[in-house]
């Protein structure tokens, strides 16, 4: 059992320097990075959208009806907000559903050109279908940061928008909560993991659609088990990260 | 010209390919034929690099293919156009976009060249009004079709194509069949076909190797496999009473 998951590890990382040999020529390659921003950046802005927004609200009212002793201030509604939102919220729980949203997506598009044979006519072609396939999602998903920039800006703005127009501060306590004891650092310390869980969203579905056996049935297996890999991958590295940079 | 030397593969316990030897000629369409489990299939993927054989050589006109590093390799494969059983058409490309693949990746030629040279595949395999429709949008013939364009488009020297007329109705595949052979013919390429089609067997084979249990059985042409006396490839092609009564009447001349 040790010795399957070893292998898999040591697959993954071969798989990792064959991702960067052999180049495909520039202008396939920037067409092909435009399509995976709008197939996994663009299209994912939605989601992220609308969870962030209600997310950031329910954080708001959820810390609101704990704070029941009069002599905290109401100005900590914001300050916990933010300090929720942009340290674990938008990083790590948006890249969590991220590993379902582009997780699934990016494993089963790959799968299924496993199953129908795509890769193998790309290889028999003499493309190297790694750099073909994988890259171009590594590239897109640098721009992963611009996404939970905005999941950041949108769970304190819900955050606002509650607490404000709910009745549990006002809006200048929220505001006067929400820069207290800002701490720039944890931006840097956000986006770093940001960066890294983009890697891990781009490559770890990639790894099971890539390296999948099997038909249709299998693709859907394949899809399930990159979401749960990739979802403790990113878990582990969240932790990893906060005792680096944190702790 | 392609030279299989004592070719043997096996997977795990099981031993598929076992010292197979033959040559397939160029400008000849060379046909592997054999009952399901023969090792065709894995022949077939031995010839084009996706598997490597335990052991014996694979000679591309004298180029040994274990002798050659990763970047000769796929240097070689440039050269090789490949039908895949299913097409394995690129869903997310319309027709004239995964016949020009091949030429926007390998070549330097500028758009209008390449359009050109996609207009004349597609033109050479019947195809002219499907430009910009996607796999999706046309028949299971017609996408063999654009398959065998997108195989030839770079001119290669190597051509493999893996049951090429299965799920096809008979006058399409009689299409096929007589397509591949002309352009094998026209532009004198090695092509290997894995088939157990007999139409196609009958059509255009004029190098028949004939596998068993991962053994060559036989090899001959279609003109002599109604002379053969072998007891396996009788078996094996004249199973059905249409193809007993074709030999007999070649026999009666």
């Amino acid at each position: 059992m040790l010795i399957r998951y070893l292998s898999q590890v040591g697959k993954y990382f071969l798989m990792l320097k064959e991702i960067f040999n052999k180049q495909t020529k520039w202008p396939v390659m920037k067409s092909l990075i435009l399509k995976e921003i709008d197939d996994l950046i663009i299209d994912s802005l939605g989601i992220v959208c609308f969870i962030s927004f209600f997310i950031g609200g329910v954080v708001a009212i959820q810390t609101a009806l704990n704070l029941t002793n009069p002599l905290i201030p109401k100005y900590l509604i914001g300050f916990a907000t933010r300090q929720s939102v942009i340290l674990e919220f938008a990083p790590t729980f948006i890249s969590v559903i991220m590993a379902g949203k582009m997780g699934s997506y990016i494993t089963s598009s790959i799968g299924t050109m496993r199953v129908t044979e795509q890769i193998d006519a790309l290889e028999v072609m003499g493309v190297n279908s790694l750099n073909y396939l994988v890259f171009p999602k590594i590239i897109a998903l640098l721009m992963y940061p611009f996404v939970i920039g905005i999941s950041m800006f949108l769970g304190i703005f819900g955050g606002w928008l509650a607490s404000a127009y709910g009745g549990f501060s006002t809006s200048q306590d929220f505001i006067s909560g929400a820069q207290w004891e800002f701490i720039p650092f944890h931006i840097t310390y956000a986006f770093i993991k940001t960066l890294i869980f983009a890697m891990l969203l781009a490559t770890i579905p990639s790894f099971h659609g890539y390296y999948m056996k099997g038909g249709a049935l299998e693709v859907g297996k394949a899809s399930t088990v990159s979401f749960v890999w990739t979802s403790v991958c990113i878990i582990l590295f969240n932790y990893i990260l906060t005792q680096l940079l944190l702790g | 010209m392609i030279e299989v030397k004592n070719i043997e593969k096996s997977f795990g316990d099981s031993k598929v390919l076992k010292g197979i030897s033959t040559v397939f000629e160029s400008g000849k369409t060379n046909l592997i034929i054999g009952q399901s489990g023969s090792g065709k299939t894995v022949l077939l993927k031995t010839l084009l690099g996706i598997h490597a054989p335990d052991s014996g050589t694979i000679e591309f006109d004298g180029r040994v293919y274990s002798d050659l590093d990763k970047d000769e390799k796929r240097e070689l494969r440039t050269e090789i156009g490949m039908v895949f059983q299913g097409s394995a058409l690129f869903d997310s490309m319309t027709v004239a976009e995964n016949v020009a693949f091949p030429l926007r990746m390998f070549t330097s030629d500028d758009r209008a060249k390449i359009k050109e040279r996609v207009d004349f595949v597609l033109e050479r395999v019947n195809l002219v009004d499907a430009h910009k429709k996607l796999p999706s949008e046309i028949s299971g013939g017609m996408q063999k079709r654009v398959a065998i364009a997108r195989a030839i488009v770079n001119n290669p020297k190597y051509l493999f194509c893996d049951e090429p007329n299965s799920g096809l109705d008979p006058n399409t595949s009689t299409l096929i069949d007589n397509l591949i052979q002309e352009i094998t013919e026209e532009y004198n390429i090695t092509t290997v076909i894995n088939t157990h089609d007999m139409n196609s067997v009958m059509e255009i084979g004029q190098n028949i190797v004939f596998l068993k249990k991962g053994l060559k059985a036989w090899q001959g042409t279609k003109e002599e496999i109604f002379r053969t006396e072998n007891k396996d490839i009788v078996k094996f092609v004249y199973s059905s009473n249409l193809f007993k009564k074709v030999r007999e009447a070649y026999l009666k001349g």
